[in-house]
């Protein structure tokens, strides 16, 4: 079954122990300096976000239906079955075509090293695959960040909107965006101020390439018989005036005298 | 005319030297230092310019190549092979560039063996690497008639109509491959470029910019190569072009109708007046200037023309890969001098090596050239341009 993040803004507290064990998960920096960090880079997976006294993580979507993994020429980027999008480095050739194609602008690249890797949070997929929760949820003090079935989930957050209207914008975020994502957010405030936009398509995002992808094998014989076909129609003239015994316009190397043009 | 040389040779030598060095910061020190490129903005004119332009530049060796070997046009021959070799060097040097711009340039051969049939990226990959080892046989005639292999030569003939079809369908597939890149991102590019069309458009100006090309080609190396100019060849593509202009004017505003976005063409700003400097050279003066018969008849005016086009249409793919994206990402993005030199350097590098095949090579049918290919190589010379026999 897949596996979600449900983040409940209304009870998260800005502690930002999720973004510290998310640096230890991953082995990277975590001290006043990145704390301070207000936006996702290459050694920040994850942040929290505080705008007069509101929060909102942003992480990863692990996109159901992940346009970087769609884009990926040597599947370096992977959606797995039980939730999360991974990457694996060894693959990746740099081209940066998933960075260009995230709606969310999620991965980011190392681009100061000589091997530069793309980096996102990768929803703790040894974690999840161990039937463990991910880093940031286990460490979650309020349970604003719960880990469990994506089912389960919606249907909690449901149950929160139906039982505090007054309390959330009524939209779970990522329930249909760019045809749902494995992280869900409930907020206050609108989901804009913090940079999400609401303006997304519910379609999975590979469908758009898709559509024309899929016709590549079709068009190829088709193409090849169009071509070949017009190629002996246009040749045939010469063959009968060959069979006629007349000069062919292909036995006078050019420049050709027959017309009179330009030698 | 020898003062002229030097010139042109100095600033040959002066775009190397830039290229040299910024090759050295580019792999030394890495992207980051070498290039303005941000997580924000990850694609610059590496992509924008080298390769997508590159590859539409290159275009008019599938364009030719149709109309003679397959359309049987054979008015058109003389000219098939400057234009194949032009297509050759294009997408050697846009493979060059790739290296550049790739994170891990050693890794470009992964696509071989790491497959992701669903990637737009992994059939661009396929195609160019498939029509460039095409493009490297149907070029192949010109080296084997200069060095006299007949055996080879015989070889590459007889292969030659399905190789010529088989460059025709992967040209096809990804010129408008390259726009199908785009279409995974209907919320970050901007409405004046974000089309379900883009395919076609990009497939379609192409073709506008293969015949553009191989117009500017011949006029400069009538000028250069003291070569005399085919005329009435340049006259009958620019009649084409004209044709093929038009349909892509009326496609565009169409497509801009139904997608309820022409007001927005009115309206100031950024992308409208880059929208328009795109529409003016690309279709709108061009479309002015070959109505005229006067124009279309004369060689300095579709020499102008097809400048204008090449610009236009170079104006359009920067328009989709950069100006299109920079308000979705929320920056603007200016290239670094590292990334200049080295676009400069490829582009002088291209008309290096065209001049050095076009003095070594038999590329065109001079008199010279003509008589002793036909005595030399008997009935393997100018298989290219004989593909019907």
């Amino acid at each position: 079954m897949s596996k979600a993040i449900l983040y409940d803004a209304t009870l998260c507290i800005n502690c930002k122990q999720c973004e510290g064990a998310c640096a230890e998960q991953n082995h990277l920096r975590y001290d006043d300096v990145v704390a301070a960090e207000d936006r996702q880079s290459e050694h920040k997976y994850t942040v929290v976000l505080n705008k007069n006294e509101k929060y909102m993580r942003r992480l990863c979507m692990n996109c159901a239906e992940p346009a970087c993994a769609s884009v990926c020429p040597v599947a370096a980027l992977r959606k797995t079955p039980e939730g999360p999008v991974i990457y694996e480095a060894s693959r990746c050739m740099g081209c940066r075509y998933c960075m260009v194609a995230c709606p969310f602008g999620v991965p980011k690249y190392e681009w100061n090293k000589l091997a530069p890797r793309v980096q996102k949070c990768t929803m703790c997929s040894e974690r999840v695959q161990a039937g463990k929760a991910t880093a940031c949820a286990e460490i979650c003090p309020t349970g604003a960040t719960k880990f469990g079935e994506r089912d389960a989930l919606i249907a909690e957050a449901q149950q929160r909107l139906h039982d505090n209207p007054g309390n959330y914008v009524n939209h779970i975020y990522g329930l249909n965006e760019v045809g749902g994502t494995s992280v869900l957010l409930l907020s206050s405030v609108p989901f804009e101020e913090f940079g999400y936009r609401t303006d997304l398509t519910r379609d999975p995002l590979p469908l758009f390439t898709y559509r024309v992808l899929s016709r590549i094998p079709d068009f190829i014989p088709l193409g090849g018989v169009v071509l070949g076909g017009v190629w002996w129609i246009t040749h045939r003239r010469e063959e009968v005036a060959a069979a006629e015994g007349a000069p062919s316009t292909n036995e006078v190397f050019y420049p050709r005298s027959d017309d009179g043009r330009t030698k | 005319m020898k003062v002229k040389l030097t010139f042109w040779k100095f600033v040959f030598l002066f775009l190397m030297a830039a290229g040299v060095a910024a090759t050295y910061v580019r792999f030394a020190k890495g992207l980051g230092p070498s290039t303005n490129l941000t997580d924000q903005f990850p694609w610059g004119i590496w992509i924008g310019f080298d390769v997508l332009c590159g590859v539409m530049l290159a275009a008019g060796g599938f364009t030719l190549t149709a109309a003679v070997h397959i359309l049987n046009i054979k008015r058109l021959e003389p000219i098939v092979r400057p234009t194949i070799l032009t297509a050759f060097l294009g997408y050697v040097l846009v493979s060059i560039a790739l290296l550049f711009d790739l994170g891990k340039p050693y890794n470009i051969w992964h696509p071989l063996i790491m497959r992701n049939p669903h990637s737009v990226m992994f059939e661009v990959a396929y195609c160019v690497m498939l029509y460039t080892t095409v493009l490297s046989l149907e070029f192949s005639p010109i080296v084997l008639e200069r060095f006299k292999l007949h055996k080879p030569l015989k070889i590459v003939k007889a292969v030659l109509i399905p190789l010529v079809i088989g460059g025709l369908i992967l040209s096809t597939l990804h010129q408008s491959s390259l726009g199908t890149l785009y279409l995974i991102m209907p919320e970050k590019l901007h409405p004046f470029w974000y089309t379900p069309l883009l395919p076609v458009f990009f497939f379609l100006s192409a073709i506008a910019v293969g015949l553009a090309m191989t117009i500017f080609e011949s006029s400069m190396s009538a000028k250069h190569f003291g070569r005399q100019l085919e005329l009435p060849i340049i006259q009958e593509l620019g009649r084409v072009l004209l044709v093929v202009l038009a349909v892509i004017a009326i496609l565009r505003f169409e497509d801009l109708l139904h997608r309820g976005v022409l007001g927005l063409t009115l309206k100031p700003g950024y992308e409208m007046y880059l929208f328009w400097l795109e529409i003016g050279l690309s279709v709108v003066v061009p479309l002015i200037l070959l109505a005229q018969k006067k124009i279309r008849s004369s060689a300095g005016g579709l020499y102008i023309t097809a400048v204008l086009v090449v610009l236009g249409f170079i104006t359009n793919r920067l328009n989709v890969s950069i100006t299109g994206l920079e308000a979705s990402a929320g920056v603007h993005y200016v290239p670094k001098w590292t990334e200049l030199a080295i676009t400069a350097a490829i582009i002088a590098a291209g008309f290096a090596l065209f001049g050095m095949a076009a003095k070594y090579l038999p590329i065109f049918p001079a008199e010279e050239h003509h008589a002793s290919a036909e005595s030399a190589t008997g009935a393997g010379a100018g298989v290219l341009v004989h593909a019907g026999d």
